[in-house]
Formats: structure tokens, sequence, C-alpha cells
């Protein structure tokens, strides 16, 4: 009984979570412009992470959590790269 | 269905109440990241998915697994605090890449100086 | 004391960088233990290096009672903003730019501030001015701009100077 309530409340989060990607690859794709590409970007990083986290508590392990660390430190090494890029042109100075 | 773990029912209630509850902020966000009208007012957006729907959603995992190994296990702190340092830290550079393009580019939807301080 | 300073420069950092590694491993096993201060220690060495200016915090009672605060604040402007993102087309036309003038100066007084600005969705911290200690926001729901002059003044700038000066 409760393992039903707690996959099927799982599944809801699920779908929300996509729905909640989809809005930010939605605006990655139309942009207009380079600064909402990339915070569309960053977005979906956070949502993603928080997928994985779900499905690491559908999989009883603690494996999915180390995946989501690294997606999150990933989306805030990228995005700050992006960020700086936009700034002045260049990554390294 | 794949299956989900065996909680007792008050676990898979608070549980499900967290990560359901924490999924729909996070798509609020989502959504106002669609919705709101230009770039300065969509950067308001990312910061709820980044702040109560993580919250949420990791309480609600830390308590899953806390009741599944029968002993408290608070790692997804780690992540709590790592989103709580960056995603300010992403969403300022970007304001500030941003408005610094917006006036090199001389548009007229942002104020070319900063505005004069409010006295409260 | 000043033995403790010469072997462990950084005593608070050497608690956390251990607590992270016990959290990151899950086990409190005395190999990790060991293993998590060795990795702890270079690190508060590789922060000599690195020289950051000393903060003086004082005062436990107030930071318990700043979190407490930005806890009940990000919840509350979550909802609001979730409001403002869901209503009508009128309700999300009101944003805008706004400044205002801080009297706390020190340097880890602003960055909490700053993350506590950022956290909170709705305001956006955009660009402090350090020479005439000015602060320029983006606020997604800019009706009242003393309205929020006076909540960043009253509920936050006033417990981080008692915190941080």
């Amino acid at each position: 009984m409760s393992a039903m309530i707690l996959g099927w409340s799982i599944t809801a989060a699920q779908v929300l979570l996509g729905f909640a990607m989809a809005c930010a690859a939605l605006r990655f794709i139309r942009g207009p412009r380079a600064q909402d590409r990339i915070i569309g970007l960053d977005t979906f990083y956070v949502n993603a992470m928080l997928m994985l986290i779900t499905i690491g508590i559908r999989s009883g392990g603690t494996l999915y959590f180390e995946a989501a660390l690294i997606i999150g430190l990933l989306g805030f090494v990228g995005t700050v790269a992006l960020a700086k890029f936009l700034m002045r042109g260049e990554v390294i100075e | 269905m794949s299956a989900a773990p065996d909680l007792p029912l008050w676990a898979a209630l608070l549980v499900s109440f967290f990560i359901v509850g924490g999924a729909l902020v996070t798509l609020i966000g989502s959504i106002g990241l669609w919705r709101l009208p230009d770039f300065y007012a969509r950067l308001h957006a990312p910061s709820l998915g980044a702040t109560l729907g993580t919250g949420a959603i990791l309480i609600g995992s830390m308590i899953c697994f806390s009741v599944l190994q029968s002993r408290p296990l608070v790692h997804e702190v780690l992540i709590a605090i790592f989103v709580t340092i960056t995603t300010p830290v992403t969403l300022m550079l970007l304001s500030r890449a941003s408005l610094y393009r917006d006036r090199v580019e001389g548009r007229t939807d942002v104020p070319a100086e900063d505005p004069e301080p409010t006295e409260p | 004391m000043t033995l403790l300073r010469r072997v462990l420069p950084h005593p608070f950092l050497f608690l956390a960088l251990l607590v992270m590694w016990l959290l990151m491993t899950q086990s409190l096993s005395p190999g990790q233990i060991v293993l998590g201060a060795l990795v702890a220690f270079g690190g508060c060495w590789a922060m000599v290096a690195l020289d950051p200016e000393p903060a003086r915090i004082r005062r436990p009672l107030a930071i318990a009672r700043l979190a407490g605060r930005v806890f009940v604040d990000v919840f509350r402007s979550n909802v609001a903003v979730g409001r403002i993102i869901l209503g009508s087309d009128e309700q999300r036309a009101h944003a805008g730019f706004m400044s205002l003038k801080l009297d706390l100066t020190d340097r880890y007084g602003l960055a909490v501030l700053a993350i506590v600005l950022t956290c909170t969705p709705g305001t956006q911290w955009v660009h402090y001015d350090p020479t005439r200690g000015i602060l320029t926001l983006h606020v997604l729901d800019l009706v009242d701009e003393k309205h929020w002059v006076r909540t960043i003044k009253q509920r936050y700038e006033t417990l981080l100077m008692e915190i941080f000066e």
C-alpha cells in the first residue's frame, strides 16, 4: 500500500519535473537573446538534478545522490563560464 | 510501475507530500521562465526551484533514506548548501553581464545610469 | 590559543571540511575520520596561501534570528512570486530597478546580504558601488520602493551589522 502511494507520487513528481525541464528547454531554444538561453540552461541543470534525486528515491540507493551533486557542480561551472564569456568575450583573462 | 521502497505509511505520505510539493514549486518557477516578459524579470524565476523546490525534494529524500536505513542520513544537506551558495553567484554574474551588454548596445529598456537611491 | 592557531590556522574551516568529508562518504569509521582530517588540514593550509581578510563573527543568537527570518522570507516570497507568475499579465508588468544606500560595509556581511537577497525570489542583487555604498537591485514587484528599502534595512541590515561589525 505505502509502496504504491510512494510509487505514484514519485511518478507525479517526475512528470511535473519533466514539464519544468520542457519549459526551461523551450526558453533555451527560443532565446531571444544569449542571456535568456543561458538562464534556460541553468534552470535545466537544476531541474535535471532534482529529477535525479527523485529517481534515486525510487531506486532506494545513494548512487544517484552523487550523480546529482556532480550535475549541480557542472551546471554551476558551465553557467559561470558562459556568463563570464558574455561579459568580456573571453573565458579566461 | 517500477518498484518503490517499502516505507511505513506515515513516512510514505510525508515523503510524497514533500517531493510532489517541491516538484510543483519547481514547475511554477520554470513556467515563470516561460511567461515573464523580459530577461530581468526572468532572473527571478529560477530561484523558486533552487530554494523551496530543491529544499522540499531534499527533505523528502532525507526522510526516505533515514527511515529506510533506520539511522539519520543527512548527506543531502551538502546539495542544499551547494545550491544555496552557487545559485546567487550565477544569477548575479548573469544580471551584471546582461546589464553591461545592454548598456554597451545602448538599449532604452534599461537605465543608462544606476537609479538614484531611495530614501527610507 | 596561539599554539592552536599555529598548527591549525582556520579551525572553523577545518571543522567544516571534516564534516563535509564525513557527509560525502556517509560513514563515521575511524579511517574516514583520519582521512577527512588530513584533507581538511591540507585545505586549511591552502587557505593560508590565499590569505583571506579575517572575519569577526559575533552574537550566535543574532545568526539564529537571521536564519529564521531568511527561512520565513524565502517561503513567503516563493508564494508571492508564484502568484505573480500564475497571475494576470498586468501583475507581471511592475518589474524594475531601484537603489538604496547601505550602511553595512563589511565584506562578509555584504556577501551574506547578496546571497539572502538573491535567494529570496523577487529581489535580485545587480550591482554594489563600494565608494558610495549604494546597492542596485532588480525587483519583480516594484509597486512601493520605500517598502523594499524598509524591509531590507530593518529585517536584514541591522542584524548583519550586529553580527559582523
